[in-house]
């Protein structure tokens, strides 16, 4: 008899602790995001892989020097470089250049493969992810800009 | 305090004008036949809305929030889509007895809802049996969803209708002799007189330790007999599908669904008026100015307060339990709660007397 009322009591307590508990939850504030309202002050955070960039500065120079690193290490063909040879006025060597850095977002997994091949850092991800468009040619994005130069590095030594 | 009863002899008065007595007779029940079903309509919709939010909120999300301001709307898009839904044909059903279903189960819940005293002098039939009613026809429920599980052919709709059967029959038990403590205090079974008798003080403060006890039994009892929350292995999903209820498409689906809450809505309210008082305002003796202000706020207002205030206590349980097994569930009801409630009976006797 005393076991059975210990029980009940026993029971009743660890029934209050779970409607205490729930109630804690419920009065908590909320993890959802309510996205289009937000999106002007939406922060991602750091590591998020939305789009491949590449970099420019104030002068329009960008530090790809079209090594085809990114395109060889891509699993899915994502990533194409298209380079040109360009003979330098000043010695008269020939100089491969980039000529368009092609990136298809349609088929990238953003696994993060190119942007640690690059040797140069001429690649980068930004949290940009509406990437929504309504033709498949529209996803294939060229990188560089138009008329775009590599950075010339100054050596500091 | 207004009273609705004002309402409704004007509108007889009007009728008898034009109207012979029987055609006024056909016309006030059509009346409050389409009143009752559209409130019930509106009540259920209101209750998923609910049910949805809390059980968000309880979980740190948001809930529905995009039809309308605050995703009021959303159940009336749900309840359209529902009602476009194509009506699956079951091979080799029994397809008198699952059509027949869904509306024995509906049927005994606005039966139920019928009955219920909403507001002062708003209450479309008072049974000098009225308890005695709510405990009968809402338990008819229970031959629908036996129905359903028997007519799908299907196994699963047979094992959670076989378990709805077994939960519901012993669980009525509690729930009666629940109700009943309160009978023994107030001594009538009509709901118009119970909720009259609550004008001092509600009967959970008249009945001192047994009235609350008795309302947590028939919240507990009454919650069980909604196959929801942690009593919902009817339908267990995870093991039955959807129990009873698989075979349903479309509107019929809907039918189940709609009665699933209402039920909830119906035990609330019953709680509510049995042990809150009903529409009755909260009234301390001595305090005449409070109970004065008290009697200002609509009567209605007061019952669908309550009302929902046990709804949401019965989402806040469901919410926050794990579902129990057969076992369990029935050792609970024949070694705890009705014990339980026997004894109260007892005690509430012995307070009544002394």
């Amino acid at each position: 008899m005393f076991r059975y009322i210990k029980e009940i009591v026993w029971g009743i307590y660890r029934l209050l602790q779970g409607m205490y508990i729930s109630m804690l939850n419920m009065l908590r504030p909320k993890v959802t995001e309510k996205y289009p309202e937000n999106r002007k002050t939406k922060v991602h955070f750091e590591r998020f892989r939305g789009l491949l960039t590449m970099p420019h500065n104030a002068q329009n120079e960008h530090k790809c020097t079209a090594c085809a690193l990114c395109m060889m290490s891509c699993p899915n063909g994502t990533i194409r470089v298209v380079s040109k040879k360009v003979t330098d006025e000043a010695t008269g060597k020939e100089k491969k250049v980039l000529d368009r850095y092609l990136y298809d977002i349609g088929s990238c997994t953003f696994c993060d493969l190119c942007t640690t091949a690059c040797p140069q850092d001429a690649i980068a991800w930004t949290p940009f992810f509406e990437h929504t468009v309504y033709t498949r040619s529209k996803l294939v994005k060229q990188l560089n800009r138009e008329g775009s130069t590599l950075e010339v590095k100054t050596k500091t030594e | 305090m207004f009273s609705f009863s004002i309402v409704t002899q004007w509108i007889d008065e009007l009728l008898r004008q034009y109207l012979c007595s029987g055609a006024v007779l056909l016309v006030e029940c059509l009346l409050v036949g389409i009143l009752l079903l559209g409130a019930y309509a509106v009540f259920a919709l209101i209750l998923i809305y609910m049910e949805r939010r809390v059980c968000a909120f309880m979980q740190c999300r948001l809930g529905p929030n995009r039809v309308g301001p605050f995703g009021i709307f959303q159940t009336v898009a749900d309840m359209i889509k529902i009602l476009l839904k194509e009506l699956v044909h079951i091979d080799r059903a029994d397809h008198l007895l699952f059509r027949l279903a869904a509306f024995f189960v509906l049927v005994a819940s606005v039966g139920t809802f019928g009955a219920l005293p909403f507001a002062k002098g708003l209450q479309a039939v008072d049974f000098n049996v009225g308890v005695f009613y709510l405990l009968a026809i809402s338990s008819l429920g229970v031959v629908g969803i036996l129905l359903a599980g028997w007519s799908s052919n299907s196994k699963y709709t047979i094992i959670g209708a076989m378990r709805s059967g077994a939960q519901l029959i012993s669980y009525e038990l509690s729930c009666g002799l629940s109700l009943l403590a309160i009978v023994v205090l107030s001594g009538t079974m009509q709901l118009s007189e119970i909720v009259e008798l609550q004008a001092d003080s509600w009967f959970i403060f008249q009945g001192h330790v047994p009235a609350v006890i008795a309302f947590f039994c028939y919240l507990i009892a009454g919650h069980a007999e909604t196959n929801r929350g942690p009593f919902d292995l009817p339908e267990a999903e995870s093991e039955l599908t959807a129990g009873y209820h698989t075979e349903y498409s479309g509107i019929q689906f809907g039918f189940f669904y709609l009665a699933e809450y209402m039920n909830m809505f119906i035990v609330a309210a019953i709680a509510a008026t049995m042990f809150l008082g009903g529409w009755m305002p909260l009234h301390i003796p001595g305090w005449e100015a409070f109970n004065h202000a008290m009697d200002y706020i609509p009567s209605a207002v007061w019952f669908l307060g309550k009302t929902f205030m046990c709804v949401f206590f019965a989402l806040w349980v469901r919410w926050s339990f794990p579902r129990l097994r057969i076992d369990q569930l029935l050792k609970f009801e024949w070694k705890i709660l009705m014990p339980i409630c026997l004894i109260n009976i007892l005690l509430m006797a012995v307070c009544v007397a002394l």
